[in-house]
C-alpha cells in the first residue's frame, strides 16, 4: 500500500496527490509516469510523474477526474492508500544542446509539461512557456510555471484571464515575432498536440509530444497503448510516452483512445448506483 | 492387485455448453475413490521411467504408492519433498509429453493419470491437509529473484528450503506471472495460485510487488547496495509479437497478452463489479496455434462471442497447444480454419476491424525446425467476420533487463544466454531460467529451470 501525504485541490476538476513512494522518488525523471491502481478491484491508470521529492521519497502526480477510476482516486485524503503504485515508467526525456525552448501545456497537460520546463530551465535553457485552459477557473500551477521558465503566457479560450486564445495562436505570435525554438515540447489533449505540429512542421521546429493511450501493465507486455510513429509500430509504455511529433500518427492514436468509450460509461453510471446506494443506507 | 483396465479412470467435467458460458474449472477433479483405483494401476516400476520425464523429478511411484495406500498427507510431502507448486502443474503440464510419456503403462493402453493424480494430492491437501510447511533455519544469506512466475517461484521455495533469505520483485500488483495473467480461470483457478505462494510466504520467501526492476533498482543495484549475494532472473517472455500486417492497429485487435490479462489478471469479465472493461464482438478471429490461443479463443466464447475460429497457418498435427486444450475449444464449439493465414484486417471507415482476410496454405519442404514449411496458395484468399481479432502469433523477452544491465549476455532473439547444467549466466552471481532464457516454452520446463537455478546458487554461495 502507498500511503498519500497530501492532497490539494488545484481547480473543480484537478487534483493533485504526494504520494510516500521511496524507491520511485529514488529514480524518477521528467517524462516518466507511474501506474496506479486505486483499490482490489481497481483499473491500472497511467499518470505522468508531476514531481519528485528523492530526500522526502515522495512522487506528485496531477489527475483531471474524467471517470469512473479518478472519480475513485479524488474520494481520497491524505493518509489514505493507494492499493498499487508502480514506476517509474518509460523513457526519460532528453535535451541535450537544447538552448531555447516553447513548452505547451493544454488543460492538465500543463501539470505534465512541468516538470519538463523545470528541468529545461535548471539546465539554462531559455524556455517560454505557454499553457491554455478552457476559462480562468480552469488554470492550474501558474506560480510553479512562472518559476520554471523564461516567460510564462497563460491563455484561455474565452479570455476570462484577459488573454483570449488557443496556444497554437500564441505559439505562432512569437515565431512570427522572430523568437526561434532549438525544440518545442507540447503536451496535452490528442488534438491540441496534433494542431501544434501541425504549425511547427512548415518551419521545420523539432517537435516533442507526450503519447497518453490506453495502457495496462506500462511494461511493454501487452501492446495496448501501441502508436504509430513514421509508420512503425511503437508500444508508448517502453518505446515512450515522448515521441517526434511529426512522426505521429495522430488520427489513428484519437481513434484508438475511443475503443473503451462505452464501457468507461457503463462503468461510471455502476459507480454512481453504488454510491446512491450508499446514501440511502 | 494392480488395477490392470486399459483407460484412464475418467475425471468429471463440466458439460461444454454449459461451460462455455462461464469462467469455472472445466475439469472437476478425482474423487478420493476414483484416485485409489486410478493409483492401483501404477506397477511401481523399479527403474521408473516416468521420472525420467519430469524436468522437477518428481518421486511419482512412491507418491502414488501412498495415495493407493489413502495417505493422502504422506503423498503431499511426498511431492513437495521435490516441487513446490503441484496444485498447478498437475493441471497445466504436457503430461503427455513428460512424465506420462515415459510410463510403461502407456506401451499398451493409457499411461498412468499421473498429472491427475498429482493434482489429486495437492487439491485434498489444500482442503484437509493438517501439517504446515516448514520454515527452515535462516542460514543468514541473502537471494533476490526477479520475476514472480512459475520459474522465479520455484527457485524461491527450494532456496527458502536451504535456509536462504528470498525476496521476489514482480512487476504486477499480483505474483504469479503467466499463472494468474496468461492462463484462465476456467484452467488454473486463481484462488489455487494463491494458496501455492502463501505456502512460500509461510516458508520464508518475501514478495515484494510493483517492483520493476530494470526500472526501479537496477541487477548490479541488487547485487551492490541492497545486499544480495545472488541473483536470479526469471522475467519471462512477456513481449508480444504481431504479424506487421495492415489493420493490426484499428480498434478491436488486441494480442492476446492484452486480451488475457485484462480477463484474468484484471478480471474484466466480471465488470463492472472489476473496473477494467473489455470490448468484444460477434464475430472473433484468434490468430495463432498455441495454448495461448485456445485460452484466448475459449475466453471470448465466454465472454458471449457466438462465432469464434482459430486461423493458424498449418495443420493439426504441427499445433503446439496442448491435445486436451484443442479438444476442450472443439467441444466448447472454437472453429479451426486451419492451413489458413491473414493477410490484413479490413475496417470500416471510423476505424473499427470488421473483416480479416486470409489466404489458405498448403504444406512444403520441411524448414529447420523439422516442421513442413507453409506456402500460401495463390489466389486463395477469402474473408472472415471479425470484429475483434487476436494475435496470439508467441512471446519473446521483454528488453527491459538485458537494456539495463550491460554485462548480462544475450543472444540475437534477446534471450539471456546461460550454461545449461547450471543457469549461470555471463554475469557473476548471476542466474536465470524459463522464457527468459528459452523464449516461450511451458510452466514445467520453467520449473525445472528455477530448480536447477537454485541448486547452482546453494553452490556458488557456498563456496563463496
Amino acid at each position: 500500500m502507498f500511503k498519500i501525504i497530501r492532497k490539494e485541490i488545484l481547480n473543480p476538476s484537478v487534483s493533485l496527490i504526494e504520494v510516500d513512494a521511496p524507491y520511485i522518488a529514488r529514480k524518477a525523471e521528467p517524462g516518466q509516469f507511474i501506474i496506479l491502481r486505486v483499490d482490489e478491484h481497481g483499473e491500472r491508470i497511467p499518470f505522468t510523474i508531476a514531481d519528485y521529492d528523492r530526500e522526502k521519497g515522495t512522487v506528485t502526480i496531477i489527475f483531471q477526474i474524467v471517470g469512473q477510476s479518478t472519480e475513485r482516486l479524488n474520494e481520497l485524503n491524505a493518509g489514505d492508500s493507494l492499493q498499487d503504485f508502480v514506476g517509474p515508467l518509460g523513457k526519460a526525456s532528453h535535451f541535450e544542446g537544447v538552448k531555447t525552448a516553447a513548452v505547451i501545456g493544454g488543460g492538465l497537460g500543463t501539470a505534465i509539461a512541468y516538470p519538463q520546463a523545470k528541468k529545461l530551465h535548471a539546465m539554462g535553457v531559455e524556455v517560454d512557456m505557454i499553457n491554455g485552459f478552457r476559462n480562468k477557473d480552469m488554470i492550474i500551477i501558474e506560480d510553479l510555471c512562472a518559476d520554471a521558465c523564461t516567460n510564462l503566457y497563460t491563455m484561455t479560450d474565452d479570455g476570462s484571464n484577459g488573454n483570449k486564445g488557443f496556444v497554437t495562436a500564441k505559439l505562432e505570435e512569437l515565431i512570427s515575432a522572430g523568437r526561434k525554438y532549438d525544440i518545442v515540447i507540447a503536451i496535452g489533449p490528442l488534438v491540441m498536440m496534433r494542431a501544434v505540429c501541425e504549425l511547427t512542421r512548415p518551419y521545420g521546429i523539432k517537435t516533442i509530444v507526450s503519447m497518453n493511450p490506453i495502457m495496462i501493465d506500462g511494461t511493454g507486455m501487452c501492446g495496448g497503448c501501441r502508436v504509430t510513429v513514421g509508420g512503425e509500430t511503437k508500444f508508448a509504455c517502453v518505446d515512450g510516452p515522448d515521441f517526434d511529433g511529426h512522426l505521429v500518427d495522430f488520427d489513428q492514436a484519437i481513434r484508438r483512445s475511443k475503443m473503451f468509450a462505452k464501457g468507461e460509461r457503463r462503468s461510471r453510471e455502476a459507480h454512481h448506483c453504488r454510491l446512491e446506494g450508499m446514501d440511502r443506507a | 492387485m494392480p488395477n490392470m483396465s486399459l483407460e484412464k479412470v475418467k475425471m468429471p467435467e463440466q458439460d461444454p455448453n454449459v461451460r462455455n458460458k462461464n469462467f469455472k474449472e472445466v475439469s472437476q477433479g478425482y474423487t478420493e475413490e476414483m484416485a485409489i483405483e486410478e493409483a492401483a494401476r501404477c506397477l511401481g516400476c523399479k527403474h521408473h521411467p516416468c521420472m525420467g520425464g519430469c524436468p522437477v523429478n518428481v518421486q511419482i511411484p512412491d507418491f502414488i504408492k501412498l495415495v493407493a495406500e489413502r495417505k493422502f498427507e504422506e503423498a503431499y510431502h511426498k511431492i513437495q519433498e521435490t516441487s513446490s507448486l503441484p496444485a498447478i502443474c498437475g493441471r497445466v503440464c504436457p503430461q503427455e509429453n513428460q512424465c506420462e510419456k515415459y510410463c510403461v503403462r502407456g506401451v499398451k493402453g493409457e499411461p498412468v493419470a499421473i498429472g491427475r493424480l498429482e493434482r489429486f494430492v495437492a487439491d485434498w491437501y489444500m482442503k484437509y491437509g493438517k501439517s504446515e510447511v516448514k520454515k527452515a533455519a535462516s542460514n543468514g544469506k541473502k537471494v533476490a529473484v526477479v520475476g514472480a512466475g512459475p520459474a522465479g517461484l520455484t527457485c524461491a521455495g527450494d532456496l527458502a528450503k536451504l535456509g536462504y533469505e528470498v525476496t521476489i520483485f514482480e512487476a504486477f500488483h499480483t505474483p504469479g506471472g503467466v499463472l494468474v495473467y496468461g492462463i484462465p480461470e476456467f484452467r488454473l483457478p486463481k484462488d489455487i495460485v494463491k494458496e501455492e505462494i502463501r505456502k512460500l510466504e509461510a516458508m520464508g520467501v518475501t514478495i515484494m510487488t510493483d517492483m520493476v526492476i530494470g526500472k526501479v533498482l537496477s541487477i548490479d543495484e541488487l547485487l551492490g547496495e541492497e545486499g544480495f549475494s545472488a541473483v536470479f532472473v526469471g522475467t519471462g517472455a512477456g513481449l508480444p509479437s504481431f504479424m506487421g500486417i495492415d489493420g493490426e492497429n484499428l480498434n478491436g485487435v488486441y494480442s492476446a497478452n492484452e486480451f488475457l490479462t485484462r480477463i484474468n489478471l484484471m478480471k474484466a469479465y466480471r465488470f463492472p463489479e472489476y473496473d477494467t472493461p473489455i470490448y468484444m464482438g460477434k464475430d472473433v478471429v484468434v490468430v495463432g496455434g498455441g495454448n495461448v490461443a485456445m485460452d484466448a479463443a475459449r475466453s471470448a466464447k465466454r465472454l458471449g462471442a457466438e462465432n469464434v475460429s482459430i486461423v493458424y497457418r498449418r495443420s493439426e498435427e504441427e499445433m503446439p497447444a496442448r491435445r486436451e486444450e484443442v479438444h476442450h475449444a472443439k467441444e466448447e464449439g472454437i472453429d479451426f480454419k486451419l492451413l489458413c493465414n491473414p493477410v490484413r484486417i479490413l475496417g470500416t471507415e471510423d476505424g473499427w476491424a470488421q473483416k480479416v482476410e486470409c489466404v489458405r496454405m498448403e504444406l512444403g519442404a520441411p524448414d529447420a525446425s523439422g516442421r513442413r514449411r507453409p506456402v500460401p496458395i495463390e489466389g486463395s484468399e477469402f474473408t472472415v467476420d471479425a470484429e475483434v481479432v487476436i494475435i496470439a502469433i508467441g512471446q519473446s523477452p521483454n528488453p527491459l533487463i538485458k537494456d539495463t544491465t550491460p554485462d548480462l549476455e544475450t543472444n540475437r532473439r534477446g534471450c539471456i544466454v546461460v550454461r545449461e547444467e547450471t543457469g549461470a549466466t555471463s554475469k557473476k552471481g548471476v542466474y536465470a531460467g524459463g522464457d527468459a532464457v528459452t523464449g516461450a516454452a511451458t510452466v514445467i520446463l520453467a520449473m525445472g529451470a528455477g530448480k536447477t537455478a537454485a541448486q547452482s546458487i546453494d553452490a556458488y554461495l557456498k563456496e563463496k
